[in-house]
């Protein structure tokens, strides 16, 4: 069982190592001439005010919780997808009144307004 | 396992590695032209005749570009994030078949699977890699300090996750008729009947999410130019840049990939052709659909995008789930 995630693990290795042996070579052969406008953050021209390390709208936070609950729930749904002819009528009510309860937290957050962005 | 085996599936990876990037260079110039057609224009033509050699002219000009490293970006994210984008979906194709069992024309004595390993859980293990691939996006948004890619890497981030659900939603349709989350098995199974036919609305979906997931236009505010600059690699230069287009692009042929096994009936066809001169020509026609989408739709808005996942693709998908395990039911 085990021995099919050998190669897998092989190209993993044979990947990471092109990734890194690319980026260090373009590196060491790309001409170097840095100069003091090179090197400033490309912002359209504008000489940058301050840094990016700025506070970001809570939608972003918020999108990112509804996320996990939803990508979890898809994690338990896979073995359920592929035993789903085993299991039968009493599988499909099981998933149904699983996927509700998460779908009235959908409705809820949608009824707050929290998937508007304006 | 023997040294005989090891050396066989080097083989192997060497062979799907360096067809893969061929195939993500050409693909640039396949993109190009198409849409150069489609507006009416020519595209590139002077490398070589008709402009052939122009990806290879790209790459070694992007490799011999000087390196970049602004001063106030974070150095190890800064150089960590196109690596990290681009790992993961190369091992999308360690478990992506090109093909059934083949003896590839009479060459070897016993057939051969024509991909690098299969597992038991062959698509749970594609989303898990296309899912760490939204981590290279944001460090590499984050790491720059640079506030259009903060914005640009933070944009991408929520869109990509939540299109993400909807991504992995509209494959189960699929899973709930075959049973196995075995991509050669899953192909085996629509030798009467290609997928799409059981599954119109699921394909629609893959088809949209997928679209989304790659940052394709109509999907592609993270880097949209005309506000953004190019959102999260506004700082990026030289084989770094190429590095998170290789990405793009091999993503781009993951998913045609996927679509084509998942929805297409693989490399099943009239046996007037291989199976995988048919796998092929699916998988293109699948390119060609996602770059003509870019010649064809303008951008939409942000609070559109969300919109439309978030309300209409996400309950869609359940619908189209739920509809599918009744049908099973039924004729069951």
């Amino acid at each position: 069982m085990l021995a099919s995630y050998v190669p897998i693990l092989i190209f993993a290795i044979i990947a990471i190592l092109f990734a890194s042996v690319t980026l260090f070579m373009s590196n060491l052969i790309g001409q170097k001439r840095p100069s003091e406008d090179k090197l400033m953050p490309y912002e359209c021209g504008n000489i940058p005010v301050g840094t990016a390390r700025e506070r970001f709208p809570i939608r972003f936070y918020i999108f990112a919780m509804l996320f996990i609950v939803f990508d979890v729930e898809v994690a338990f749904m896979f073995p359920w997808a592929v035993l789903f002819k085993k299991l039968g009528i009493l599988g499909f009510v099981e998933m149904v009144v699983f996927v509700l309860i998460l779908l009235l937290g959908l409705l809820y957050v949608w009824g707050k307004g929290a998937l508007e962005w304006e | 396992m023997s040294f005989a085996g090891l050396v066989f599936i080097l083989i192997k990876i060497v062979v799907v590695f360096a067809l893969l990037m061929l195939t993500v260079a050409y693909l640039t110039l396949l993109e190009r032209k198409v849409l150069a057609h489609m507006q009416v224009r020519v595209g590139p033509m002077f490398a070589g005749p008709h402009g052939i050699l122009q990806p290879i002219a790209d790459g070694i000009k992007l490799f011999f570009k000087e390196d970049i490293v602004t001063k106030q970006a974070d150095k190890f994210f800064y150089f960590l994030s196109p690596a990290l984008s681009i790992v993961p979906v190369l091992l999308i194709f360690a478990v992506i078949p090109f093909g059934d069992k083949s003896d590839i024309f009479g060459l070897l004595k016993e057939p051969i699977d024509l991909r690098i390993t299969g597992l038991r859980i062959d698509i749970l293990f594609i989303f898990a890699m296309s899912g760490l691939a939204t981590y290279g996006v944001v460090f590499g948004g984050w790491s720059q300090n640079n506030k259009y890619a903060l914005i640009g890497g933070l944009r991408e981030a929520a869109q990509l996750i939540s299109y993400e659900v909807a991504f992995t939603l509209s494959v189960f349709g699929v899973v709930l008729i075959a049973g196995s989350l075995q991509l050669d098995k899953i192909v085996a199974m629509q030798k009467d009947m290609w997928f799409i036919v059981y599954q119109p609305v699921g394909f629609l979906i893959f088809l949209t999410a997928a679209v989304a997931e790659l940052k394709r236009t109509p999907f592609d505010l993270p880097e949209a130019e005309s506000e953004l600059v190019a959102g999260f690699h506004a700082d990026y230069s030289s084989m770094k840049f190429a590095m998170f287009f290789m990405a793009e692009y091999a993503s781009i042929v993951a998913c045609s990939c996927l679509g084509t096994i998942l929805f297409l009936g693989g490399w099943l066809g009239p046996s007037f052709l291989p199976p995988f001169v048919w796998y092929m020509i699916k998988v293109f026609i699948l390119i060609f659909v996602i770059i003509w989408l870019r010649g064809t739709y303008p951008r939409l808005r942000y609070d559109q995008l969300m919109k439309f996942g978030w309300k209409f693709l996400i309950p869609l998908s359940f619908v189209n789930i739920f509809v599918t395990a009744i049908v099973i039911l039924l004729v069951r």
